[in-house]
């Protein structure tokens, strides 16, 4: 594990970087509640906490891009306020983003030295220096391609090596990394860790943010814990487990939020079989039943939401079959979908699932605009008379039907999606990340939400990176790994650690998996 | 001249518009009378020269994630102030129509950095006004150049090249080194491509947009200038086509105007092809009705093409 | 960035406080209030300013841009441009005068909109299902159907024939009560337009496509259809426009057009109308056609020539954008650096 004891005893030395009484909101959000931190020159300091929990807004900040409603920042015991992104790079602070920074249309050197290109006489760029510099950067980091390749031609992994060497190529007092391998296959994972310690020879101040637990006790010295924007504890890594730290993440132990009995379900309302997207997903199939819960549990990149976009229209497969009720569907587009009765509540709702500029009420009917028009015309009086009913139905908190939706909160807005898709009266709901980055307060009347709708007949198929709210809402949990189901699990005999075991590809107790392949699984009983 | 300045490994022919317009010429050798004949090379080349001179700027000024919609009339504007002000001497003409196409591209960077209002807006805005001017100045009338040296300069040589021509070429070098070469060119494909990357990262942007439209600006003035000599003249209409050849040259040579990539190379083989079209189609008496369909047609076949191609 | 290049700068939404939400109305209100001290200075100025007789001189001058304007709002608020409107109005004039001719008023009126909606669904297919950029594509068709004008005219100017025998003229010239028809038909085609924009399914579609295209699509709606809809729009408005024109003139001019799309943008975006879709409105569209009239009407009341009011209007366009960006986020200057 981590040789924390030497480092710990050779630096008893003032933080690299202290913060106290940070509090930041967003309109309604609590993001921040006086919250702490402390990093030490030389040691890999893990931050971490469920979503919403506040690391990216106290990362955000110490990079420079937010500034705090209250709180101080101390660099090597300096008082310091970031008057932006570049000031703080400025100080020493080098953030590596979740969203990249990157020009996609130049060359890796050119971003890497984003504003800083090596120069010559006559105002010429050092166009050797700075391929070759890059490169070593490169190197450093294991990477196979070279510094004169376009970004734009290199997958999204290779890029996130890129926005990592971008960090490296400076020498920063304290490097964040936020969520740095949600899109790196195993082996980048560990050139990063290998880096990683690398800076941390270097005396270098790490932030790890992440809430893969597994991955935090690999490389961390130490562990802080956010819960609703609060400071909840730092503890040496060496002295905890995952359990204690999922104990002070989510505030109570591992057990099933729900206590209603496991659903044996109705009849199944969608079946798919040996369903396959090359590059994507591969052989997937499993069956959602009416009544019943099931969860999909994967990593980023597992091929989860492809498989809700296939099912729902956005993508093509090319092979296996998706039946609903019985009836295969073929080919159809979004528009099919919903008037099969298919309703998808997508990931990102501010990209796909709302127009922000209109108004609540709008949002709510769009995908009814027949259904609440007489020949063509609107037909206000009926499209209220919806709105109310799902806003009363899922308490929306609003002080208006016609406010423009990107007044709301986030959870508020959430509620306007899933009260969205609740209009159409769907047979099946898909609801990919429904909570993210929602207050606690919010995420809890989600899932009761949720369950209620189970209880009177929706098949639901819930896709979440979330453990607790998969191992909370559902009666039954698919595990994804790279492109494939591996696993089904009902979920009253499940735990976090099978679950993990499962989604991260190492060998699951024997007695859980089926032996059959999976269609035949579903199907053969 | 322009493999001097290029950067190893990339060639000419790897610009598919140079392919296009080496098509077109020989598609036109065979169907156009007098199509191949030095004279007529040279005439290609000299009437390439101010669409040319426009496109240069411009397609810099798109590279760095923008549009300048009033190169056309900054180009009438630079040419009646250089040809109406001959009384003064032909010198201090010239130099207060180039005056007036810098100060205009000064004055666009800054609005577009101050404001943060999108540069079509902007420069749309400048357009109107700058056609204003002109029409002020001009009071709808057309000017004659009084200094025969400045028309006769119009259809001067240099050796076997018409002087507008290699001006053109020297100038296209000169700038393709500044965007491969220098901080500034590489710092303008950064911004294009992503600029609020670019700001995080420090850089400049207002400094290198503003920089970009003054040069804009400048061969705007310069084209207009240069259509003036070859005319002997400055008309008031002037400027209402050149905006539109100027955009067919850039997009049909590959540059994509959301910003971060093209290349001059590709704009001057756009402003060949173009002139070849035009000239082959002068030739062979296609009525000029015609040849604005087939600008149109042209441009939304090259857009489909770039689209096939994966680079829009 | 992503794509499409965004028009105006889009500042962070989460964090606006409601404050700017009343001084950004208050700041709009500046415009109008701004709009009506010109007035006042231009009636000072000019005596015959604000009398009704130019007044409805101005709304009957504005009734062809407006028709054109209205119909690119549409477009506009789909979150693409149409540039291609000038020649389309040549175009239509052309053709009105034409069809007038040989198959009298009603052949020319069913003409005109036929051959517009022909143009509008190649430029709907190409922004709409090919996915071309709008700015180029209706660039490219700005300059074929200028070509095809010409072509059927072979150059030349084209006249109605008989202009005693019809009533063609009445379109352009007549009157009902004190009103000019060309200004019914510009409240008709303005009202039109505002229902379909807030009062149809389509309109919905148009603004959610415009503000959100992905968002539209996994709403089951499809985005391609919405667009092309759109230019069928922008279509028919400047169809009756060239109608209004050739009537009126009795002839038309083969490049009658010429200019009008920019002139239409003014128009749309002094009116305050968002270039980056999802936003506007007919009466936002309305309003800026008639601050461009008036500025071009005060203009040569006081004497200047018509020229000028290009230089006005530059300006003018300039001034209003910022101050629509400077109250929405508050401050003035930009975040670029």
């Amino acid at each position: 594990m981590v040789d924390t004891q030497t480092h710990g005893e050779e630096r008893k030395q003032v933080p690299v970087l202290r913060v106290e009484g940070m509090s930041k909101h967003f309109l309604a959000t609590r993001a921040l509640d006086n919250a702490r931190l402390e990093v030490l020159g030389g040691e890999v300091h893990a931050l971490t906490g469920e979503n919403g929990a506040g690391k990216s807004t106290l990362m955000k900040i110490l990079g420079g891009a937010l500034t705090p409603d209250t709180g101080t920042i101390w660099l090597e015991g300096k008082k310091v306020q970031f008057k932006g992104t570049l000031d703080a790079r400025r100080w020493g602070i080098v953030l590596v983003h979740q969203e990249l920074s990157l020009v996609p249309q130049i060359s890796v050197a050119e971003n890497i030295f984003l504003g800083n290109l090596p120069r010559r006489s006559f105002a010429r760029v050092d166009r050797r220096k700075m391929i070759q510099d890059a490169n070593q950067v490169l190197r450093r980091l294991e990477c196979d391609f070279d510094a004169s390749t376009l970004v734009k031609s290199l997958p999204l992994g290779k890029r996130q090596m890129v926005e990592i060497a971008r960090a490296f190529s400076v020498s920063p007092k304290v490097a964040i990394f936020d969520e740095p391998t949600a899109s790196l296959s195993e082996q980048d994972k560990e050139i990063l860790f290998r880096a990683i310690r690398d800076l941390r020879r270097r005396s270098v101040g790490i932030i790890y943010i992440s809430h893969r637990l597994e991955e935090v006790f690999e490389i961390a010295d130490r562990i802080s814990v956010l819960r609703d924007g609060a400071y909840r504890g730092t503890l040496l890594a060496s002295d905890t487990d995952e359990a204690e730290v999922t104990r002070m993440m989510i505030g109570r132990n591992v057990e099933h939020a729900c206590a209603t009995a496991g659903h044996a379900g109705g009849e199944p309302v969608l079946e798919v079989i040996g369903l396959s997207a090359p590059g994507k997903f591969r052989d997937v199939s499993f069956t959602v039943r009416a009544g019943e819960i099931v969860g999909m549990y994967g990593l980023v990149g597992a091929g989860r939401t492809e498989v809700a976009e296939a099912i729902f229209g956005l993508r093509r497969t090319t092979d296996g079959e998706i039946r609903l009720r019985g009836k295969r569907l073929h080919r159809i587009s979004p528009k099919e979908a919903v008037a099969a009765g298919i309703a998808l509540v997508p990931e990102s709702r501010k990209e796909q699932g709302l127009v922000l500029n209109m108004s609540c009420r709008a949002n709510v009917t769009l995908p009814l605009l027949d259904a609440v028009s007489t020949c063509g015309m609107l037909d206000f009086g009926r499209e209220q008379v919806v709105f109310d009913r799902y806003a009363q139905a899922l308490a929306i908190k609003t002080t208006g039907s016609t406010l423009k939706v990107m007044y709301l909160s986030g959870g508020n807005q959430q509620k306007i999606v899933i009260a969205k898709w609740l209009a159409t009266d769907p047979k099946l709901l898909i609801l990919d990340e429904p909570t993210r980055g929602i207050d606690v307060g919010s995420k809890a009347a989600i899932h009761i939400l949720v369950r209620d709708l189970a209880d009177r007949g929706y098949a639901i198929l819930l896709i979440s990176s979330e453990m607790s709210e998969v191992l909370g809402v559902s009666d039954r949990v698919l595990a994804m790994y790279s492109g494939q189901i591996v696993a089904d699990f009902d979920a009253r005999d499940l735990t976090e650690h099978k679950l993990v075991s499962a989604v991260l590809g190492d060998k699951v107790d024997e007695s859980r998996l089926p032996t059959l392949p999976m269609s035949q699984a579903i199907h053969g009983k | 001249m322009t493999a001097l300045v290029l950067p190893a490994g990339r060639t000419l022919l790897r610009q598919p518009i140079w392919m296009f317009a080496a098509a077109a010429a020989l598609i036109f050798v065979g169907i156009a009378p007098h199509f191949v004949s030095i004279g007529n090379a040279q005439n290609v080349l000299l009437q390439s020269s101010t669409i040319g001179f426009l496109s240069l700027g411009l397609t810099i000024v798109m590279i760095n994630g923008n549009i300048d919609l009033s190169v056309g009339w900054v180009a009438a504007l630079a040419a009646s102030l250089a040809v109406g002000l001959q009384s003064f001497g032909v010198l201090p003409a010239v130099i207060a129509g180039i005056a007036a196409g810098v100060l205009i591209g000064l004055l666009n960077g800054l609005i577009v950095w101050k404001s943060g209002i999108d540069s079509f807006i902007v420069t749309l805005g400048t357009m109107a006004a700058v056609r204003g001017v002109v029409f002020l100045y001009t009071r709808e009338q057309s000017f004659a150049a009084m200094n025969l040296g400045y028309s006769a300069f119009g259809s001067s040589f240099i050796g076997p090249l018409p002087t507008l021509g290699l001006l053109f070429l020297v100038s296209a070098s000169m700038l393709e080194f500044v965007l491969l070469k220098t901080v500034h060119g590489r710092d303008a494909y950064a911004v294009g491509g992503g600029r609020q990357a670019s700001m995080d990262a420090g850089l400049k942007v207002g400094w290198h947009m503003t920089i970009n439209f003054v040069l804009s600006g400048f061969f705007a003035a310069i084209g207009g200038i240069a259509l003036s000599t070859q005319l002997g003249a400055s008309t008031p209409d002037m400027g209402s086509d050149l905006v539109l050849w100027t955009i067919t040259a850039i997009v049909v040579g590959g540059t994509d105007w959301r910003g971060g990539q093209g290349s001059l190379v590709g704009t001057v083989g756009g402003v060949f092809a173009i002139a070849i079209l035009r000239n082959g189609l002068a030739l062979m008496h296609v009525p000029s009705f015609y040849v604005l369909v087939i600008l149109g047609a042209v441009l939304i076949a090259a857009l489909v093409w770039e689209r096939k191609l994966g680079t829009i | 960035m992503d794509g499409q290049q965004s028009i105006g700068t889009v500042t962070s939404s989460a964090e606006r406080p409601s404050v700017s939400m009343v001084y950004q109305a208050m700041l709009r209100q500046g415009l109008i209030i701004a709009f009506l001290i010109f007035m006042g200075v231009l009636s000072a100025l000019s005596p015959h300013f604000l009398t009704v007789g130019n007044l409805l001189s101005v709304l009957r001058q504005a009734s062809v841009l407006g028709c054109v304007a209205l119909g690119v709002t549409v477009v506009v608020i789909g979150g693409n441009l149409d540039l291609s409107v000038g020649s389309l109005l040549s175009f239509t004039t052309v053709v009105a005068v034409t069809m007038e001719n040989s198959f009298g008023p009603f052949g020319a009126i069913i003409a005109t909109l036929i051959v517009a909606l022909i143009c509008g669904s190649i430029t709907g297919f190409l922004v709409g299902f090919v996915k071309l950029n709008s700015l180029i594509v209706t660039l490219a068709m700005l300059s074929a159907i200028q070509g095809v004008v010409f072509i059927y005219t072979s150059g030349n100017n084209v006249d109605v024939a008989n202009p005693g025998s019809t009533w063609f003229s009445f379109i352009g010239r007549g009157f009902i009560g004190d009103l000019d028809f060309p200004i019914i038909i510009f409240a008709l085609v303005a009202i039109s337009v505002e229902v379909l924009l807030y009062l149809t399914g389509f309109g919905r579609r148009v603004f959610a496509t415009g503000g959100n295209a992905v968002a539209t699509t996994y709403a089951g709606i499809n985005p391609s259809l919405v667009v092309f809809a759109t230019y069928l729009v922008s279509a028919l408005t400047t169809g009756v426009a060239g109608l209004i024109m050739a009537s009126r003139v009795m002839g038309a001019q083969n490049d009658a057009g010429q200019g009008y799309e920019l002139e239409a943008l003014a128009g749309i975006i002094l009116g305050g109308t968002s270039l980056l879709g999802g936003s506007g409105s007919a009466s936002r569209t309305v309003i800026g056609v008639l601050i461009v009239g008036f500025i071009r009407n005060g203009l040569i009341l006081i004497g200047l020539p018509y020229y000028s009011q290009w230089l006005v209007e530059g300006v003018v366009i300039v001034l209003a954008a910022w101050l629509d960006l400077a109250a929405g986020r508050g401050k003035v200057f930009s975040d670029i650096t």
